[in-house]
């Protein structure tokens, strides 16, 4: 009972302090606003919403999510209210949990905005939404996990930045949000599968499209992989770097 | 009073490579004492306190927090705490209250507890006209406070304090030392780590010194100043020079030592308390003035000068720099 009252109140706390600043939600909505305008200007207008859509909710979800849990941490830290959170008897698996469970709802929201979106330009009724929002909800995890691992890593908030831009735009470009990855020339390709973001996109296609390079569940699994391996790591990092 | 120890630390050491912070020390915090941690910057304080509430890692030794082993049962011991880092660490955006509620909740107290209880602590420490302020409007002692109330929240068995009075006013440090001592007479046990003598002497009932990671002297305020203490000193100043009375004065009264100090003052000191009747008789015999008659007493400071070797301006250089 005490884990969850501080679990919940920890939740309540970064969203109200962090996700639903105005300037958040902004950046939410102006960004897949922006990225489709930019998509439809480059495509003289003949843009295939269904076909755009899986990789825009994709990078939408990787942007909000690396970024804001990275920043919010090192900014916690740095100011040491973080410390306060460690020293509370609630384990640190509860903790972690607590703070990119924020995150993975930010994320939620995030990817909402391009699908509101698309409806006014194109019928969804043949997306399989359970599935759409099962690989949002594996993409949010595991971008918000790199951005756990960014935070545990970084000193300064800057520094958190440019450490989620060194993830994020490879990812971008890499993992089949902007062209399929079987396009790729081979080495790039296998590069590609070694990151978590080409599996979510990859299920995500498949509920909205229909096209699927893999089967759904080989990409929860490698996406269940990846989270785990980023967890663990993150907590490797608080226990033997932040309580050293 | 319970005299079960509330904190045992035993040869407790924290090395970075080559550096020892810390070197072996071992002391004990009594249920409802203030016992405080004084040494100049750099001594290990903070790397004790740190080690004390889960944050650094020992390297060697042990710390039990009310029988619980604290490094095998971190969580267990922490629920056990209140901690005050020496930086008022809370949320700038949330209101006071808020911010002590969110600190209710990490302990898991329920809403309508933690409500009253914020309630309760803003009303204690005269907070609760800004207790709808965010955080970040308040002045750094008004801050100070509230982070002490965050770490009280929660009824803790021992209240961790670090450098309580570091960089405030004169004023909110008065405040604070008040609130330090009321929380103790209310029953909680605080352990305090500071480099101003004059916290260490006001408040705590017990004080170790610590000097390059070792712990070098312990106990009340008055066990310290009589360890040091070489005898009793009565110091007069009269009408007259004192290199010329010392000789008589030291013939009158040979269980003593006199001596000239400068000008017109004499110093007289004996094993046992010196009675001012017979000295005054005398002087009056001799028709010489006197104008002031007082005992030396050793200060803290003395004390502390003189085990550690450290000299008070060196401390008093530290002071300014925090003040900053």
């Amino acid at each position: 009972m005490s884990t969850w009252i501080a679990f919940w109140n920890i939740l309540k706390k970064d969203m109200k302090n962090y996700y639903l600043m105005p300037s958040n939600v902004n950046w939410g909505i102006f960004f897949p606003v922006s990225w489709t305008l930019t998509q439809f200007i480059r495509s003289s207008g003949n843009i295939d919403v269904l076909e755009f859509l899986p990789g825009l909710m994709a990078v939408s979800v990787l942007f909000a999510t690396t970024s804001m849990l990275s920043v919010t941490i090192t900014f916690e830290r740095k100011g040491r209210s973080f410390e306060r959170l460690l020293l509370a008897p609630l384990s640190l698996n509860a903790l972690l949990l607590a703070k990119i469970t924020g995150t993975i709802l930010f994320g939620l929201f995030i990817a909402s905005v391009p699908v509101l979106l698309a409806s006014f330009f194109v019928s969804l009724s043949g997306v399989n939404w359970g599935m759409a929002y099962l690989s949002v909800l594996l993409i949010a995890l595991t971008s918000t996990l790199i951005g756990l691992v960014i935070a545990v890593s970084a000193k300064e908030v800057f520094e958190a930045q440019m450490m989620s831009n060194f993830f994020r735009f490879p990812m971008m470009f890499l993992c089949g949000t902007m062209m399929p990855v079987q396009k790729l020339p081979a080495l790039l390709r296998i590069a590609a599968y070694c990151l978590p973001l080409t599996y979510g996109t990859d299920i995500l296609n498949r509920s909205i499209t229909g096209a699927s390079a893999l089967p759904p569940l080989a990409c929860i699994f490698a996406l269940a992989v990846f989270s785990a391996i980023l967890f663990g790591a993150s907590r490797y990092t608080i226990n033997n770097k932040w309580i050293s | 009073m319970d005299t079960k120890e509330i904190v045992n630390v035993s040869n407790l050491k924290k090395t970075y490579g080559d550096f020892t912070a810390v070197n072996g020390i071992s002391f004990s915090v009594q249920p409802g004492e203030i016992f405080g941690f004084l040494g100049p910057n750099g001594a290990g304080k903070t790397t004790t306190i740190n080690m004390m509430i889960g944050l650094t890692k020992p390297t060697e030794g042990s710390i039990t927090i009310d029988g619980i082993d604290a490094q095998k049962h971190t969580k267990k011991a922490q629920a056990l705490m209140g901690i005050v880092a020496d930086e008022s660490n809370l949320y700038d955006e949330m209101s006071g209250f808020d911010n002590l509620c969110f600190c209710a909740s990490l302990y898991g107290m329920k809403k309508e507890e933690r409500e009253s209880r914020a309630r309760q602590l803003l009303e204690q420490f005269s907070l609760a006209q800004a207790g709808n302020r965010p955080f970040k409007a308040y002045s750094k002692g008004m801050r100070r406070k509230l982070t002490i109330a965050a770490g009280i929240i929660h009824y803790p068995r021992i209240l961790f304090l670090d450098e309580p009075t570091t960089g405030i006013d004169v004023e909110s440090a008065r405040q604070l030392r008040e609130l330090i001592v009321d929380l103790k007479n209310h029953g909680t046990t605080i352990f305090i780590t500071t480099h101003y003598i004059e916290d260490a002497e006001r408040i705590c009932d017990r004080i170790a010194f610590i000097v390059e990671g070792k712990i070098v002297a312990t106990g009340t305020v008055e066990e310290l100043m009589e360890s040091m203490s070489s005898g009793h000193t009565l110091q007069l100043v009269t009408e007259q020079d004192a290199q010329e009375l010392a000789d008589d004065l030291q013939a009158r009264f040979e269980g003593s030592k006199v001596s000239a100090a400068k000008g017109n003052t004499l110093n007289i000191v004996s094993k046992d308390r010196i009675p001012l009747l017979p000295v005054m008789q005398y002087f009056d015999q001799k028709g010489i003035t006197v104008y002031e008659a007082k005992e030396l007493r050793l200060t803290l400071e003395d004390v502390f000068v003189k085990i550690t070797g450290i000299e008070s301006g060196h401390l008093e250089k530290e002071k300014a720099g925090a003040g900053k």
